[in-house]
């Protein structure tokens, strides 16, 4: 167990460095000039020079790099070209809203999948499956943006339960800020009912032939206990890997629903800071949501060993 | 009286002490099971009785696709209840087991009536601990608590010989060899003391060293806890000496049935003969082939037309193609066959026109399994097509 978490953590930790340098360098491969931009008229070749030397801008790239790096640990990402506000406190005030929407849509997925998935799956193709698996094929193919008007339109609009638009901070009103979030969680989380669903569905469906679960039955077992104490577990792989990947993409993935709700996440930042070439807040987005993808897929890793013991032990 | 699970006294079930009325433990009359395919309709059970003593041994032998894993779960009731037609009484220690509910059905599971099954790798949870395995059971039908059912799991596992048993109890079914894993198997099946226990194939997946091991654990328990058995195989040999009466099933009937020691001494169906010819015996010599049963076992969907062994059957003659015989006794009134020329004392009651097709056992030594009948088994079986006996001698009309 421990040595395979050693494993996939020294792996999380050379991705890291790799997107690191991948992220370092975006700055560098961009075209233009700097010193050109900050000089303006005053671009003088002996401007120029000093302001390379006071921008470190002469240094071997590797010194750069680890000059850098530091800055980062220190929590120093630079600052927004347009307006100077740092990208950290950007991403202070972006990352809590991207992780409140991933935390109230994913659970309201597999509040939604997990069950139903566990009661289709005993009679697979009869009525109740089939309008299930009709149903979350279609949530499938509903995309965000058309799902946030309706919600919005039914919702809001017509039933005022909740805000149509707008973020309050939580620290400000916890209340509030849920009650604004509950539409734009909605949005998202149809399509991963839709994945959760299905994937857990036919994972089920082959568990539920396995012999273990007619021993199970010939012990005298219930179907409840069944289902949840000896089917579930051994058919969560693919629910495990699908989440990792769903919720990978939803970090700064949201743009379209905070752009329709009107609350300033990071992919909202992260859309802003691209038309604007807003390098360094690129650069700083890209890091936080880049390395944050790195940690869910060790926690996903760390999940499978609790599911199967035989992923570490075999 | 073993009274024994409570769960708010619904639909509680009550099962009358061992022996007390002299009936069997288990009566199963004419059961037939059938599933709906795409194909058509498979007879995988058709019209099959039979009855165990309390205590007792029933073998149930027959190739694979006979139907005797469909008979075990159809007696028990373990099939899904979708796109399977089943007719016929299953009674046990008192109760009809094919009139009850499926509530009712899971106090019997696992309390009084349990099973073994073939594969301990595929049948035993991957992801949970063996203890575990057998404590829910326990915690199930013997209402015991968290740490009662622990010392029991504990117990459980030692008495079907596990080494260090308090420490196998935290181990996953994959941490542990095939025998081992069977043992957890038989511990499990064990574990609130049943009736009767239903092993389908329980060694078939083991090495044959490993076979006998289990075979005597699971006798001696069996004697000690004075449970009845079903050992279902495809090996006559395993029943052999294991065995107080044997089942003998072909394309889901049964086609004879008799105490062990007559089944093996006095062979009536050329089927079952084929089966012991099908044993390999340490006495032939090596590089021999082996008696394989010619063709395949028939299609459960259009059964053929009259006797089903006819197709493969050394012996066959007209009357067999045309018409189906009946299960009939002949001289004991325990031994039933169902064939219209009985072989007796190893040969033919009548000639038959396609004898060369079947090749003539090399060794007419006698059958090395059950030792104690080996010298009733007659050391010349002449060629078949020499035997000039009567037709119906020896043999009762039904």
């Amino acid at each position: 167990m421990a040595k395979y978490l050693l494993r996939r953590f020294i792996q999380l930790v050379v991705v890291s460095f790799i997107i690191s340098v991948l992220a370092f360098l975006l700055v560098h491969l961009l075209p233009g000039d700097p010193t050109a931009v900050i000089l303006g008229p005053n671009d003088t070749p002996q401007n120029k020079a000093i302001l390379l030397h006071q921008l470190g801008l002469n240094k071997p790239l590797w010194n750069q790099y680890t000059i850098w790096l530091t800055a980062v640990f220190h929590g120093n990402l630079g600052q927004s070209y347009l307006n100077r506000e740092s990208v950290t406190h950007i991403l202070a005030t972006g990352f809590p809203i991207d992780l409140e929407l991933i935390i109230i849509s994913q659970v309201i997925a597999f509040a939604v999948a997990i069950p139903l998935a566990l009661v289709t799956s005993r009679r697979p193709n009869r009525p109740v499956d089939n309008v299930a698996t009709t149903g979350t094929f279609g949530m499938l193919a509903l995309p965000p943006f058309v799902i946030a008007p309706i919600l919005v339109a039914v919702f809001a609009v017509g039933l005022h339960w909740f805000p149509a638009t707008g973020y309050v901070p939580f620290s400000q009103n916890p209340a509030s800020n849920i009650h604004g979030m509950i539409l734009p969680s909605l949005a998202i989380t149809a399509g991963s009912i839709a994945v959760y669903y299905r994937l857990l569905r036919s994972d089920l469906i082959s568990t539920l032939q396995e012999d273990f679960i007619t021993m199970a039955r010939s012990k005298g077992l219930s179907s409840r206990f069944i289902m949840w104490r000896h089917a579930f577990r051994p058919s969560t792989f693919s629910l495990l890997a699908g989440a990792g990947v769903n919720i990978g993409a939803l970090i700064a993935g949201t743009f379209i629903v905070e752009y329709l709700f009107a609350i300033n996440g990071l992919g909202y930042s992260l859309v802003a800071a691209v038309n604007q070439r807003d390098y360094l807040v690129v650069q700083g987005i890209s890091l936080v949501v880049a390395i944050a993808y790195v940690v869910i897929q060790f926690f996903i890793d760390f999940l499978f060993t609790v599911v199967d013991p035989r992923v570490t032990r075999g | 009286m073993r009274l024994r699970r409570s769960k708010g006294g619904r639909g509680k079930l009550e099962f009358a002490d061992a022996g007390v009325n002299g009936e069997p433990l288990l009566v199963v009359e004419d059961l037939h099971t059938s599933f709906r395919t795409g194909r058509g309709t498979v007879h995988a059970v058709d019209g099959v009785s039979l009855t165990v003593g309390r205590g007792q041994t029933l073998g149930i032998v027959g190739e694979s696709g006979s139907g005797k894993t469909v008979l075990a779960r159809s007696i028990m009731g373990l099939l899904p209840a979708q796109d399977v037609i089943k007719s016929g009484t299953v009674h046990f220690a008192g109760h009809e087991l094919t009139a009850m509910t499926p509530e009712e059905l899971r106090q019997v599971w696992g309390a009084e009536l349990s099973m073994i099954f073939q594969d301990p790798m595929t049948a035993l949870n991957p992801v949970k601990r063996i203890g575990r395995q057998i404590t829910e059971t326990l915690r199930l039908h013997l209402n015991m608590d968290r740490s009662e059912a622990d010392a029991t799991a504990v117990e459980l596992l030692r008495s079907v010989g596990i080494p260090s048993p308090e420490v196998r109890v935290r181990w996953y079914p994959f941490q542990l060899s095939g025998g081992m894993r069977q043992r957890v198997m038989i511990a499990i099946a064990l574990a609130c003391a049943p009736r009767l226990v239903m092993a389908d194939e329980p060694t078939t997946g083991l090495d044959v060293t490993v076979q006998a091991q289990i075979l005597d654990l699971l006798r001696e328990l069996q004697r000690e806890r004075h449970m009845a058995v079903i050992l279902v195989t495809h090996d006559l040999g395993v029943v052999a000496t294991r065995a107080d009466d044997i089942v003998v099933m072909y394309a889901g009937r049964i086609v004879e049935q008799a105490p062990a020691h007559t089944l093996f001494n006095d062979t009536h169906m050329p089927y079952t003969r084929a089966l012991m010819d099908s044993i390999p015996r340490l006495a032939d010599p090596s590089g021999m082939r082996l008696h394989a049963i010619a063709g395949r076992p028939p299609d459960l969907i259009h059964p053929p037309k009259g006797c089903r062994f006819s197709p493969r059957c050394p012996y066959v003659r007209d009357k067999c193609r045309e018409s189906e015989p009946p299960l009939r006794t002949a001289g004991s009134r325990d031994h039933l066959f169902a064939c219209w020329f009985p072989l007796v004392n190893g040969v033919p009651t009548a000639p038959s026109g396609r004898v060369e097709a079947r090749p003539a056992p090399v060794s007419p030594a006698p059958r090395p399994v059950p030792d104690s009948f080996a010298d009733a088994v007659p050391p010349d079986r002449a060629p078949p097509g020499d035997a000039a006996v009567n037709p119906e001698a020896g043999v009762q009309s039904p």
